[in-house]
């Protein structure tokens, strides 16, 4: 291979010096600039590799010298933020509902505390702007299972329903056809009874004795008229507002083997000023009480 | 000081050696850490096996390339710990074989997932997630739900998991078909489970058979709950 460097005449350029079968290689170094920026880069590295934590050792690792520690970074920025807001969310948390809304400045920053809290952690179930879904209950319609009431949601949303905790919204719906409580004849004609509180056009003709096994199982927490019990969190049956579908199928399944809502108890995730500012956006979504 | 470079490649021996010398330098840079592993994992209490229920359900994950579109990783940033929670420790993924930390974020992060949706709203999503989230890009996961999980080589999966480094017990292992069968029965007796696997939470199941879906939520629930950060005793998470 000879090394004989010398200048190409077609381009002005210097060669490598070396030739294969008479070919020769253009000598076409990195332009200065992206050498000279890629030492710098390297140099950096140096100084960053000595004030950041940088190398493993054998029983722990060079912590760098200025001692950064990410942990530390974002317990302090978390802090500080949590300082930054701590004026208003220390006046939500220790106000009452009525004292907050009578400051409408306090109040905004609520309600722009609850709408981005809602969007994060109710909205998957409850839907964009509380619409509800199938089976997630509408917070928009003023339907309420557990009471509309700004104390009543904020109840519900520490607690939970059905979540475990002691202080949970907490109620059970018998299995009417999968424990055998009723019979199948009874659970078809108090479906035919059920179905016929919300105007659905009724299959059967005996809502007489539908009527009867209404009032002897379901009325002592669905109301007499099926208007619902907030107390055990008995839905509204009397209205083509149901949770988990408004045909004559629907209402068997439920009676057979009901579905019953959970909600987790927000408490573990949420601070108390928040879970006020989202009861506050809840309020505000047009079914507040 | 320098080889000029044409001793080098005229040299065939010599090649050799400083190949593997540059790979051997390649190679422990990447190695040596591995050996102080066991430095970087916090001591924190909470933190155990996952049930087997659990265990089937992060095959099925793994199986769907969930983490294709799902990471499982709080970082250190205030954004993140202001919307998912407290950031992810070494600790709560140290059973993860492999770990699925991921890199993308397509959907959202599902580190601590667990609890934040009720069983009925996991079985909704996961079978056409639309229903729930209108905007949701996540393809519908249906056909879990009338698919019988494979049970037959649970223990063996186990005891897989118990070579690379996962404590599980003879005591689990043995009863490892009635934890998991208890786990997606709404009626079983869950005494027993829980004390084995505490903060497991039981699925409702279809009532016939235990389907691969009611084993994703299972997992799906215990994610990032194990650790109880509001516990004095693990506040201090400095290595």
């Amino acid at each position: 291979m000879p090394t004989k460097i010398e200048k190409d005449d077609v381009t002005g350029q210097m060669t490598t010096g070396h030739e294969w079968d008479g070919l020769q290689e253009l000598n076409r170094p990195l332009p200065k600039w992206w050498v000279y920026v890629f030492m710098a880069c390297v140099a950096w590295s140096m100084v960053y590799f000595v004030l950041y934590p940088s190398f493993p050792g054998i029983t722990g690792y060079f912590h760098g010298v200025i001692g950064y520690y990410q942990r530390d970074a974002v317990d302090a920025d978390v802090a500080a933020i949590a300082q930054q807001r701590a004026g208003a969310m220390d006046r939500i948390k220790a106000l009452s509902f009525a004292d907050i809304r009578k400051d409408p400045q306090l109040l905004a920053v609520a309600q722009t505390a609850g709408r981005i809290t809602f969007a994060e952690n109710c909205q998957p179930c409850h839907g964009a702007g509380g619409g509800g879904n199938l089976g997630f209950p509408a917070l928009a319609a003023g339907n309420w299972l557990w009471g509309g009431k700004l104390e009543d949601i904020q109840q519900t949303v520490t607690f939970g329903i059905r979540s475990g905790l002691d202080d949970a919204r907490n109620s059970q719906m018998p299995r009417f056809g999968a424990d055998a409580i009723l019979k199948p004849a009874e659970i078809q004609a108090v479906a035919d009874y059920a179905a016929s509180l919300f105007d659905l056009p009724s299959t059967g003709t005996n809502l007489a004795e539908g009527k009867r096994v209404f009032a002897e199982n379901c009325a002592v927490c669905h109301g007499d008229a099926g208007q619902g019990n907030r107390e055990v969190g008995a839905p509204k049956l009397a209205a083509k507002t149901h949770l988990h579908g408004d045909d004559r199928a629907a209402i068997l399944a439920q009676l057979n083997n009901p579905r019953m809502g959970v909600m987790p108890n927000w408490n573990a995730r949420l601070d108390a000023a928040k879970i006020k500012s989202v009861a506050l956006y809840v309020h505000s979504l047009g079914g507040g009480e | 000081m320098f080889i000029r470079h044409e001793t080098l490649e005229r040299n065939a021996f010599l090649f050799i050696v400083f190949t593997v010398l540059v790979i051997a330098i390649g190679g422990l840079v990447e190695v040596i850490p591995l050996f102080t592993i066991e430095t970087t994992v916090e001591h924190v209490t909470g933190v155990r096996p996952y049930s087997p229920l659990e265990a089937r359900g992060r095959d099925i994950y793994v199986r769907e390339g969930c983490y294709v579109c799902h990471s499982q990783m709080i970082r250190a940033l205030r954004d993140e710990v202001e919307r998912y929670g407290h950031y992810s420790i070494a600790a709560e993924s140290m059973y993860d074989h492999p770990f699925q930390w991921g890199s993308k974020r397509i959907g959202p992060d599902l580190a601590r997932v667990g609890g934040k949706y009720s069983n009925d709203w996991h079985y909704a999503h996961l079978t056409n997630a639309q229903s729930v989230v209108p905007e949701s890009l996540m393809p519908h996961y249906a056909f879990l739900a009338h698919t019988p999980l494979e049970q037959n080589d649970l223990t063996a999966r186990l005891k897989a998991q118990r070579t690379v480094g996962v404590p599980y017990t003879d005591d689990m292992i043995a009863n490892a078909g009635a934890d998991l069968r208890a786990q997606a029965d709404p009626a079983a007796d869950t005494a027993a489970l829980l004390k084995r696997y505490p903060k497991a939470v039981a699925v409702p199941g279809n009532g016939q058979y235990v389907t691969e879906m009611d084993a994703l939520v299972a997992y799906l629930q215990v994610l990032g709950t194990m650790v109880d950060f509001a516990d004095p005793a693990n506040e201090k998470l400095h290595q």
